[in-house]
């Protein structure tokens, strides 16, 4: 699959949107707008992390995603996934079960992502190693978070670690294996089973990559209703031990705290975007004193908590860190169990570059855009100051940046048209009309039944 | 463009909020990130300044095309000796202002190091007024 610029999964349902406002106060690069009634994602500031898509109350955003009857078109197909797709099963279903559903499914080869997992620590205690490269050092683990950090604050870029994630390692590590079992590369087709969105935007967008080795994407709950169409009721007989390079390590990685544990002195932990958010902006004020390495994962609960996933998040964290203390050790694998060329696998791990991508400029034109940001400033006294999305902004002074940008007209706000109308520069039926226009007719009728009333959706 | 804050002495809750303010008009500038740190530290620098020693300060900025203007004054105290608080650890913040971690004697020092221009003037009594210009490169 070759890589597409700027990839984004997720797409708003017009069927389902009642233009509520909740996905565009939630999002934290302010990407979303309400147009005529409906939530619209600007592509080139959404970071994938995944917000809107929570706050939804009616479940307007879909995450597309490949046709699973396209692994059809390979001999050996294989599922990649990470560890916590297997948090997700009842309990009653032990590790042997849910891997022959997947089979089940289709797929003759199941991979977890997190092995050979000892490979990707050192790689990075490497990278850590060379003095040159500035601290702390930054996780580049979530692509949310790394698409976070190029938009939004383009000056920390330099401090993201240049190494892959694990599905990147696994991918690799999975077609060595398949060529040494004799298989041809191009009889080998590779499917990840995601947590998230962003996960699927750089697998099919990779940052600092031309190319994306991953044949096709499947979301993890869609993948979970599969297996569990087919999953054998019968007990069988557990044979974990059979998963040579799976360790405690690797099954916890995707858990908070999973990477932070293994590196440098000083290490500190982050998920949830907009704590992520409250944090890098003080490290971007040089407030953050002394630390070498930050693990920021844009999900509460890290990978636990994607938004593709089925079962309850804290549930899913205490089932992982059982099964974790069931495997060994990642430096208890023996370097011969890999049984692939280590080194070259290693080299994969490598990222060339990653560049900033500042989402928040006014234009190249300094003067110009000084300009524009006065008349923001200006216009900014004018507003009411409460934020309420009304005009379909998430907040005052975003409405006040898109007038400037001629995104958005004076009369959007309502409380400017309210003004007006009392100062007679307005008629009271111009005045609805603006509303109408921005919001639809049906938010004018009287409906017991509207979609949005209170508590919905919880 | 102009900005205006005030700053409560005291009050360390707030510091750094004129400085992420700036910092956030600066970024939507485009101004490069290394000038943008040493504007930020500069100023929080300042601010802390403000709460650790004076009662009430203001802070305003002027940038234009090709530098940034910042004034900080309040109504304090006032430094005795301006050259002697401008060498590195040379401190005379209380004792709770140090057990939060401020106070460390480095503000004017960090200040200089981080600017094109530093003036400072200062009254006894009255207040201090300090003035920073950084260029854009
Ligand atoms: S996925 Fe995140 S960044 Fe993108 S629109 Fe939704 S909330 Fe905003
Ligand atoms: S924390 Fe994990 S699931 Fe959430 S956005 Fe990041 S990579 Fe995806």
């Amino acid at each position: 699959m070759s890589g597409l610029p700027n990839y984004h999964a997720l797409k708003v349902d017009a069927s389902k949107c009642i233009g509520c406002t909740h996905c565009m106060k939630a999002c934290p690069t302010e990407a979303i707008r309400v147009i005529d009634g409906l939530a619209v994602i600007d592509h080139e500031r959404c970071v994938d992390c995944g917000q809107c898509h929570r706050s939804c109350p009616t479940h307007a955003f879909y995450v597309e995603q490949d046709d699973l009857a396209k692994i059809k078109a390979f001999k050996y197909r294989v599922i990649l996934f990470p560890s916590i797709m297997i948090g997700q099963f009842p309990e009653k279903y032990n590790e042997t079960q849910i891997y022959s559903g997947l089979k089940k499914v289709g797929f003759t080869h199941v991979f977890e992502v997190e092995q050979p997992i000892q490979l990707l620590i050192d790689s990075v205690n490497e990278y850590l190693g060379n003095e040159e490269n500035p601290k702390p050092a930054i996780s580049t683990y979530c692509p949310a978070v790394v698409r976070l950090i190029q938009g939004r604050y383009p000056s920390l870029t330099e401090n993201l670690i240049l190494r892959k994630a694990p599905h990147d390692l696994a991918a690799h590590f999975a077609i060595e294996r398949l060529l040494l079992e004799g298989a041809q590369r191009e009889e080998i087709g590779l499917f990840y089973a995601t947590p998230c969105i962003a996960k699927i935007a750089s697998v099919k967008s990779p940052v600092g990559e031309r190319e994306s080795i991953v044949d096709g994407i499947v979301n993890m709950n869609h993948l979970y209703n599969e297996v569990m169409k087919v999953i054998s009721e019968v007990e069988v007989e557990d044979n974990s031990v059979q998963r040579y390079n799976l360790s405690e390590e690797g099954i916890l990685w995707s858990l908070t705290r999973g990477e932070s544990r293994h590196f440098g002195s000083r290490s500190i932990a982050i998920d949830g975007i907009h704590n992520v958010v409250r944090f890098l902006e003080r490290l971007e004020n040089d407030q953050v004193k002394g630390v070498d390495f930050l693990e920021l994962r844009a999900c509460d609960q890290s990978c636990a908590g994607g938004i593709l996933l089925t079962g309850n998040r804290f549930l899913t964290v205490e089932k992982l860190e059982r099964r974790a203390k069931r495997y060994p050790s990642a430096k208890d694998i023996s370097e011969s169990t890999i049984s692939v060329d280590i080194d070259e696998l290693k080299q994969k791990l490598d990222i060339d570059s990653i560049s900033p991508k500042p989402l928040f400029i006014f234009g190249k034109d300094r003067v110009k855009a000084m300009d524009k940001m006065t008349r923001a400033q200006r216009i900014v006294c004018s507003l009411p100051g409460i934020d309420c999305g009304a005009c379909g902004a998430p907040n005052c002074h975003a409405l006040a940046e898109d007038m400037v940008n001629r995104r958005a007209k004076m009369s959007d706000c309502i409380f400017l048209q309210q003004m007006w109308e009392d100062e007679g520069k307005i008629t009271a039926g111009k005045a609805h009309l603006n509303v109408q226009k921005k919001w639809g007719t049906d938010r004018f009728k009287a409906d017991c039944n509207k979609r949005g009333r209170r508590n919905e959706g919880f | 463009m102009k900005l205006l804050f005030t700053i409560q002495g005291g009050d360390f809750t707030r510091a750094g909020h004129p400085s992420s303010e700036v910092k956030k008009v600066l970024k939507q500038l485009d101004i490069d990130g290394k000038t943008i740190k040493n504007i930020v530290i500069a100023l929080y620098e300042a601010e802390v300044n403000v709460v650790a020693h004076a009662w009430k300060g203001t802070v305003s900025v002027e940038i234009e095309e090709n530098k940034i203007t910042i004034w900080v004054s309040d109504e304090g105290p006032g430094i005795a000796d301006i050259e002697l608080a401008m060498q590195a650890g040379y401190s005379t913040a209380s004792k709770e202002v140090r057990e939060m971690g401020f106070g460390a004697g480095m503000g004017l020092p960090n200040m200089k190091k981080n600017t094109d221009e530093l003036h400072i003037e200062s009254e006894v009594g009255i207040g201090t007024k300090v003035k920073m210009v950084n260029y854009f490169s």
